[in-house]
């Protein structure tokens, strides 16, 4: 039986400190042989940490670590992965230029000759059905691809516990079933699986056990089997899950936002152009544009938003009118609104309080400018109302963007932008790093708002988000953006088959692999 | 035993307005110590250079003249550091704006009425618009950054003098010294207010510390450039432009450091000679910091360092220590303002025996 085997791993009252938080709190847990457990959690709960102290990136402040049966001290990475313990981080560490096997070979902690680290590669390959090509160049890779490096790179080392952390979050629908494939044929073959994540079908679908934690703690131990994605999910946010409230049978208004054949060249070397991008959002509609990251949705949220002027002005249409060639300031007195990914630096300042925060995007709309001057005391009168209205947990108006949670700021940022009432709000990522309870909130306030009349635009890689929020969905690869499909007619297949993968089509990435052959740097 | 330094989730008020200070005292500590040691009166000398221009009445006069330009430039630089962008030639704008101005005078023979003073200061402000609008443009059109650009105008602006005062505008009646002639009783400004000992720079320095008060902390224009320094995305998407407000705060810092050149020429040294290039324009980079940007900082700081100016003379006079002693207690001081800038944003922490797995963990995440 199993459980005579000794643990694979087993965690004995470990605690870790940050300056003020405890990350984590007397966690304790338990993995067999060949077991994949899940380690569940919202943003914040203490899972990275957890696993940064298996893998020797910290160190506990109490506590054990005991692995195949002896405690350890596991001082840095290396010595986890003479362990046999291996990790897939979330973001992938690569050279771009560089082909899979000579990546590969940079992360060993070993030299190895390149035709026997090609023999031990193909050995991986075959042995746990995984499909590579060790002469391709990484930018010329999916993303799904390019976590298959990561994971060989993994299993390479033989590993005994394999640690993965949201290794999901990137991929499409194949690119996720293959990656279950791998990881059950792996579990099977007696190594064990620690799997990080907060997607619950996932975990439901994949693991044999839970751990699940909040505030650092564990708060409770299951078998997903026998719970539902539901149960899981107020156990992780210890509270009750509220539904999103939509209305039926919903119709749709006078078309608000639209953009006519929107093409832009590259901003940078890394930036995606947009090629003739065509969308039409109504009153009342939410608009979903679903792909992998990179493909286009920052790019496309700018020219939208007006942070990149389009070429013509017809190019976006804003209730009628040619916005295409106005900056972001018209176009928001217009009655636009946006909301970029990312948090800090973009959607907000960190270092600014939530009343200048305010100001950023509400001084005009939210008239707070008088002859030049912002008037501090409306800013700071709209802050409190957006924390208000939007429970934000801070501590008033004057504290600095930077000290509240991901999903708090999200919201204050959210709320901004909504309670100046835009007839369009274009937004990227709107739940992105934030904790179930919020995300709720926030879709919640995105449907209210399209209730109440206007157009919403939402560019979000988390296609569950996009299933459940919007009215109708496109597909952006490449820059390009498929045809809008109704939600509801449209099966997850097809929209993972439209989502392709950064680099989707082989004929060119043939080609720049052959170039990059041919010339090499 | 360790010490740990430790972010702070906001930067302390407290340290902002302490540190300043601080940096003060410890420059006097300091400087009392190294004279000491090189062998003078090291306590004497500190209080000749820190308190007496400060109790000795007649000295008063002295720190004000010194403290205006000092304040009229540090103002301007603030409002670009404020944007990231710094502007560290502000000598060479002082230079260029004061030569403008007697440009001016110069090209207006018999200027008598009274519009010559409005319209050399007016020539000054431009003259270091001009000369900053260079930095300007090479940075929004080619990158180049202003650091590197400003400072190298300084020198081509020392060029542009000495050629001018020692070629097309030298004094025919000045036995041959490299100065221009002197200006006109309508071309000069009264050295002190007439009934005060208060010279007429300083109150333009009052003025423009309230105007730029109101500019850096209520107007959407010193919001925008907060903005900017803080978070260019952000700016750009609260709809504020970049290369903007690269041009306008150089041209503004380049236009106050004209016009504390024009007005120093006119009021202190009625001609432009040699001397005129006295390093006001780099001594505000201090003020701007020691004032920690702030306009009312500005100005305080503005004040002690032409206390250290007036004072360095008195102790040159009186200790006998070097001409440089005022340099060098001046770069102590941004030594330390720019030092303990780290305690704003880090609390310091001392542990004792630390446990090894807490010291590998500090490491790691180091």
């Amino acid at each position: 039986m199993k459980s005579e085997a000794p643990l694979r791993l087993q965690l004995v009252g470990v605690s870790k400190s940050f300056p003020g938080v405890r990350a984590n709190d007397n966690v304790s847990l338990r993995v067999k042989p060949g077991e994949i457990h899940a380690l569940l959690g919202e943003n914040g709960a203490g899972k990275s940490t957890l696993v940064k102290m298996i893998y020797g990136i910290l160190a506990p402040d109490e506590g054990q670590i005991i692995f195949d049966g002896s405690p350890q001290r596991i001082s840095n990475p290396r010595a986890a992965r003479r362990l046999g313990i291996g990790m897939v981080f979330q973001h992938f560490s690569l050279f771009e230029a560089m082909t899979v096997l000579e990546n590969i070979a940079l992360g060993l902690d070993s030299r190895l000759p390149q035709r026997e680290l090609l023999a031990q590669f193909n050995r991986v390959l075959e042995a746990y059905h995984l499909k590579l090509d060790p002469r391709r160049v990484v930018s010329t890779l999916s993303v799904g691809e390019r976590q298959r490096i990561e994971i060989v790179r993994a299993l390479l080392l033989n590993p005994r516990l394999l640690i993965m952390d949201e290794p999901t979050s990137v991929l499409t629908p194949q690119e996720v079933e293959q990656l279950f494939e791998t990881l059950k044929h792996l579990a099977s073959s007696g190594c064990s699986i620690l799997y990080i994540s907060h997607k619950l079908h996932e975990i439901v679908a994949l693991c044999d056990t839970a751990t699940i934690l909040r505030g650092g703690r564990v708060v409770a131990a299951c078998d997903p089997k026998r719970e539902t994605s539901r149960s899981m999910a107020e156990m992780m946010i210890g509270a009750n899950l509220k539904e999103i409230a939509k209305p039926a049978g919903r119709v749709f208004g006078e078309p608000k936002l639209a953009a006519g054949s929107l093409s832009l060249p590259k901003p940078s070397e890394f930036g995606v152009a947009l090629k003739d991008v065509a969308l039409l959002v109504r009153a009342g509609e939410i608009f979903g544009v679903a792909g992998v990251a990179g493909n286009g949705q920052n790019e496309l949220l700018s020219a939208v938003s007006g942070e990149t002027l389009a070429l013509n002005p017809g190019a976006i249409v804003l209730a009628g009118r040619p916005v295409g060639r106005l900056g972001v300031n018209e176009r928001r007195n217009m009655g636009l609104c946006a909301v970029p990914e990312e948090r800090n630096g973009h959607a907000a300042v960190s270092e600014f309080s939530l009343t200048d925060n305010a100001s950023l995007t509400g001084r005009e709309t939210m008239d707070m400018v008088w002859y030049g001057l912002i008037d501090p005391g409306k800013a700071r009168e709209y802050a409190s109302d957006v924390i208000g209205a939007f429970t934000v947990k801070a501590t008033g108006p004057g504290a600095l963007a930077g000290s509240l949670s991901g999903g708090n700021l999200q919201k204050f940022i959210m709320g901004r932008e909504i309670m100046q009432r835009p007839e369009a709000l274009v937004v990227c990522q709107p739940t992105w790093g934030v904790d179930a309870g919020a995300a709720a909130a926030i879709h919640q306030a995105i449907v209210d708002l399209a209730a109440r009349g206007s157009a919403v635009l939402v560019i979000s890689q988390d296609l569950d988000e996009l299933l459940t929020l919007c009215d109708t969905i496109a597909v952006i690869n490449l820059g390009r953006m498929s045809p809008p499909m109704k939600v509801g007619e449209v099966s997850i297949e097809e929209i993972g088959l439209l989502m392709g993968g950064v680099h989707g089509d082989p004929a060119a990435t043939a080609e720049m692999t052959e170039a990059l052959h041919a010339h090499p740097i | 035993m360790r010490i740990r330094f430790e972010k702070r989730l906001a930067p302390s008020r407290f340290m902002q307005v302490a540190t300043p200070i601080a940096s003060v005292l410890l420059t006097m500590l300091l400087g009392a110590a190294i004279f000491e040691l090189i062998g003078f009166d090291g306590p004497h000398a500190i209080y000749e250079t820190f308190i007496t221009p400060i109790v000795a009445p007649y000295k008063w006069q002295d720190v004000l003249t010194k403290a205006a330009p000092l304040i009229i430039i540090a103002l301007g630089l603030s409002l670009g550091n404020q944007a990231k962008i710094w502007n560290i030639g502000a000598e060479g704008q002082y230079i260029i704006g004061a030569l403008a101005g007697a440009g001016v005078a110069f090209a207006l023979p018999n200027a008598e009425g009274f519009w010559a003073i409005p319209l050399m200061i007016g020539a000054g402000i431009l003259g270091g618009m001009a000369w900053a609008a260079i930095p300007a443009f090479l940075k929004t059109r080619y990158s180049v950054s202003e650091v590197l650009s400003t400072l190298m105008l300084v020198y081509v602006a020392l060029q542009v003098l000495n050629y001018l005062i020692g070629g097309p505008w030298k004094d025919p009646n000045g036995h041959n010294f490299p100065q221009t002639p002197p200006f006109t009783p309508a071309e000069s400004l009264p050295n002190v207010l007439p009934g005060t000992v208060i010279p007429p720079g300083f109150v333009v320095a009052i003025v423009l510390t309230l105007v730029f008060w109101l500019l850096t902390t209520r107007s959407v224009y010193g919001f925008s450039v907060r903005t900017v320094g803080a978070a260019p995305n952000a700016a750009r998407y609260g709809g504020f432009d970049a290369s903007r407000t690269v041009w306008s705060t150089l041209m503004i810092s380049g236009g106050m450091a004209g016009l504390a050149g024009i007005l120093e020429a006119m009021s202190q040294l009625g001609q432009i000679n040699l001397g005129f290039p006295s390093g006001y324009g780099f001594t505000a980079i201090i003020v701007s910091f020691l004032g920690r940007l702030h306009p009312i900082g500005v100005f305080l700081a503005g004040l002690i360092l032409a206390v250290t100016y007036v004072g360095g003379q008195v102790a040159q006079t009186v200790v006998h220590v070097p001409n440089a002693t005022a340099g060098i207690f001046q770069a102590t001081m941004l030594f330390f303002i720019l030092a303990s800038d780290i305690l704003v944003r880090y609390r310091v922490r001392v542990i004792r025996d630390a446990p090894r797995a807490k010291a590998a963990a500090a490491g790691a995440s180091a």
